[in-house]
């Protein structure tokens, strides 16, 4: 039983990741771009002052790509090659499914993440402490944003919908709120609305541990606690309504 | 109840923005749940919705089903251990291989990597595609793709496949060859299949289902379904004649001739009656296609003339 589950979580990762890779290598170049060309824009204009910002911003940001990829990637092969349809009347459950459907796009991110983590050696050096907070908040922000993306793919029939759906909460959740940047910047009024997105306490938590932004404790551990119950959250709605057979 | 047989008690479906338009409606049937069960039906008349329900994809409206005694809702999980299907829009993956098509399938089926990499050589070989299987599958033609998935759903194994028109896009000499193959798998699986190609069911189906407007309109061998007809008897004239008074009904057929349905008493009786003219013609039990036209039409056989 545990080999199969093995088995099937690596089909995923062979069809969506090791396959594809092989053949349109340019998509990892993208994955690696798209997480740094924020960081740069940040780094330049703040004259370097933000680089380690930025950095934990990229972190941040490949993480929550990963379930916006995992959306688009699940919607294409549901819609246009109905492999899904296949996969549902097999003996792999959902679960087994997105387990390596995600673990594929986090092979995607391998590249982005070497580049990030030299960058971080570089100008944040953080103690090992630091770099567990770092890794704990980005495990979660993987979590969140590939329930978000499965909830959502189960959803789209149409793929121009879906498309349009993923932009936008990429967008929302990750253009938009103050990942690359402290959230201080934000003059006030706004501010509230920063902290309307997961991705903000995850900004958060990660300057504060490494000491570009001063929190008081207990605000930190509030950060902490929003940023659990979301991905607990968006767990279980993606566990309880996540449509793997169509209505 | 329902151990070794396929039953739909009820079976409706309305698709959700559809206007309460029943995609099935009401589908009542039992037939047993071994060799090939086929099913036949003009565009939309919901051949894909039943298969998709029966494959658990899509949940019924109300009413149900149960294959070999799992109810395709509450006992999905168990059921979905022994099917397979191929939908009928799948697509072969074009960045991949025929070979990493159907050894990541067999993966997702439980099978072992080492497993599945011997049963896709075998399935491959088995429609033709040896030579290919190592090509990606967007440099393969369209029939070529389509074997691709029939090898992947084959190789499975499973105990009930669901096949939604497989022979679509196949050249005669592949799509029997398929038919073979098929044939062979029937005997100790059950297929459901799905054709527009009447010759396909007539060869291959052990029961033959006719679906019309959502519903089952007749489920039989073709014996069977023959013996709902009024006429089990075709006789085709190349020409058309002035022909004597018989019970039956005569229809010009496309190219000039006529096609009369009769019983047998006048075919034989009528048979004689053109011979003894010098009349070319040539006598048949009804075709699946005469039946298809009784089912689905109605008006061949009742009105006609
Ligand atoms: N996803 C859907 N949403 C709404 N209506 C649908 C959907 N799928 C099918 N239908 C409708 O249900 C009816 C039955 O469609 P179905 O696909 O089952 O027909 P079919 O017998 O497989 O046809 P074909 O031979 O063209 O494949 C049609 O009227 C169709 O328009
Ligand atoms: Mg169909």
């Amino acid at each position: 039983m545990k080999s199969r589950f093995f088995g099937q979580v690596f089909a995923a990762v062979l069809v969506d990741a090791l396959y594809e890779m092989r053949n349109y290598p340019v998509v990892l170049v993208n994955t690696v771009l798209s997480p740094l060309s924020f960081l740069l824009v940040i780094a330049f204009v703040s004259r370097g002052g933000l680089i380690g910002d930025a950095i934990e911003g990229g972190f941040i940001m490949s993480m929550f790509s990963s379930g916006m990829s995992l959306q688009s990637d699940l919607s294409h092969l549901k819609n246009d090659f109905k492999l899904q349809d296949m996969v549902v009347a097999s003996p792999t459950s959902p679960f087994t499914y997105v387990t390596g459907m995600a673990l594929a796009e986090l092979v995607y991110s391998i590249p982005a993440l070497a580049v990030l983590t030299v960058l971080a050696w570089i100008f944040i050096h953080p103690t090992a402490g630091e770099a567990l907070v770092l890794v704990g908040v980005m495990l979660l922000m993987f979590l969140t944003s590939i329930a978000i993306g499965f909830t959502l793919a189960t959803f789209s029939s149409d793929i121009v919908q879906s498309f349009a759906f993923s932009r936008l909460i990429s967008t929302l959740f990750s253009t938009l709120p103050p990942v690359y940047y402290p959230v201080t910047y934000i003059p006030l009024p706004f501010r509230y609305a920063a902290y309307l997105s997961p991705t903000t306490y995850a900004a958060v938590i990660a300057q504060s541990a490494t000491g570009f932004l001063s929190q008081a404790g207990v605000s930190i551990v509030l950060d902490w606690t929003v940023m659990v119950a979301v991905t607990v959250v968006l767990s279980l709605i993606a566990v309880k309504k996540a449509r793997w057979r169509e209505v | 109840m329902g151990k070794g047989e396929l039953v739909c008690s009820g079976l409706t479906k309305i698709y959700d923005n559809s206007n309460g338009r029943k995609a099935l409606d009401s589908i009542e049937l039992a037939v047993p749940a071994r060799g090939i069960l086929s099913l036949i039906g003009m565009n939309g008349a919901g051949k894909t919705t039943l298969v998709r329900i029966l494959a658990t994809q899509l949940a019924p409206t109300s009413g149900g089903a149960t294959l070999d005694g799992d109810d395709v809702v509450k006992d999905a999980k168990r059921l979905r251990k022994r099917i397979a299907v191929i939908p009928q829009e799948a697509r072969a993956i074009p960045w991949m291989t025929p070979r990493q098509t159907v050894l990541t399938y067999l993966m997702w089926r439980g099978y072992t990597y080492g497993e599945s990499k011997k049963r896709a050589a075998e399935a491959l070989a088995r429609v033709g595609l040896e030579q290919q299987s190592n090509v990606m599958n967007r440099r393969l033609s369209g029939g070529m793709k389509r074997k691709v998935l029939v090898a992947t759903v084959l190789a499975a194994d499973a105990d009930v496949s669901f096949l939604d028109e497989p022979t679509t896009g196949l050249d005669p000499v592949s799509r029997r060859e398929l038919w073979r193959f098929l044939d062979e798998i029937a005997r100790d699986h059950f297929l459901i299949l799905t054709t527009h190609y009447l010759e396909e069911a007539e060869q291959l189906a052990n029961v033959i289902g006719v679906m019309d407007k959502g519903k089952v309109v007749g489920i039989g061998t073709l014996e069977q379904l023959r013996g709902s007809l009024k006429y089990q008897y075709s006789i085709r004239l190349p020409v058309a004649v002035q022909l004597p008074q018989f019970e039956g009904v005569a229809t010009p057929g496309r190219d000039g001739g006529v096609q009369i349905l009769t019983n047998e008493g006048e075919a034989y009786r009528l048979s004689q009656a053109f011979l003894s003219a010098g009349t070319k013609f040539s006598v048949n039990r009804v075709s699946l296609d005469d039946v298809f036209f009784h089912f689905v039409h109605a008006e061949i056989g009742e009105h006609g003339q």
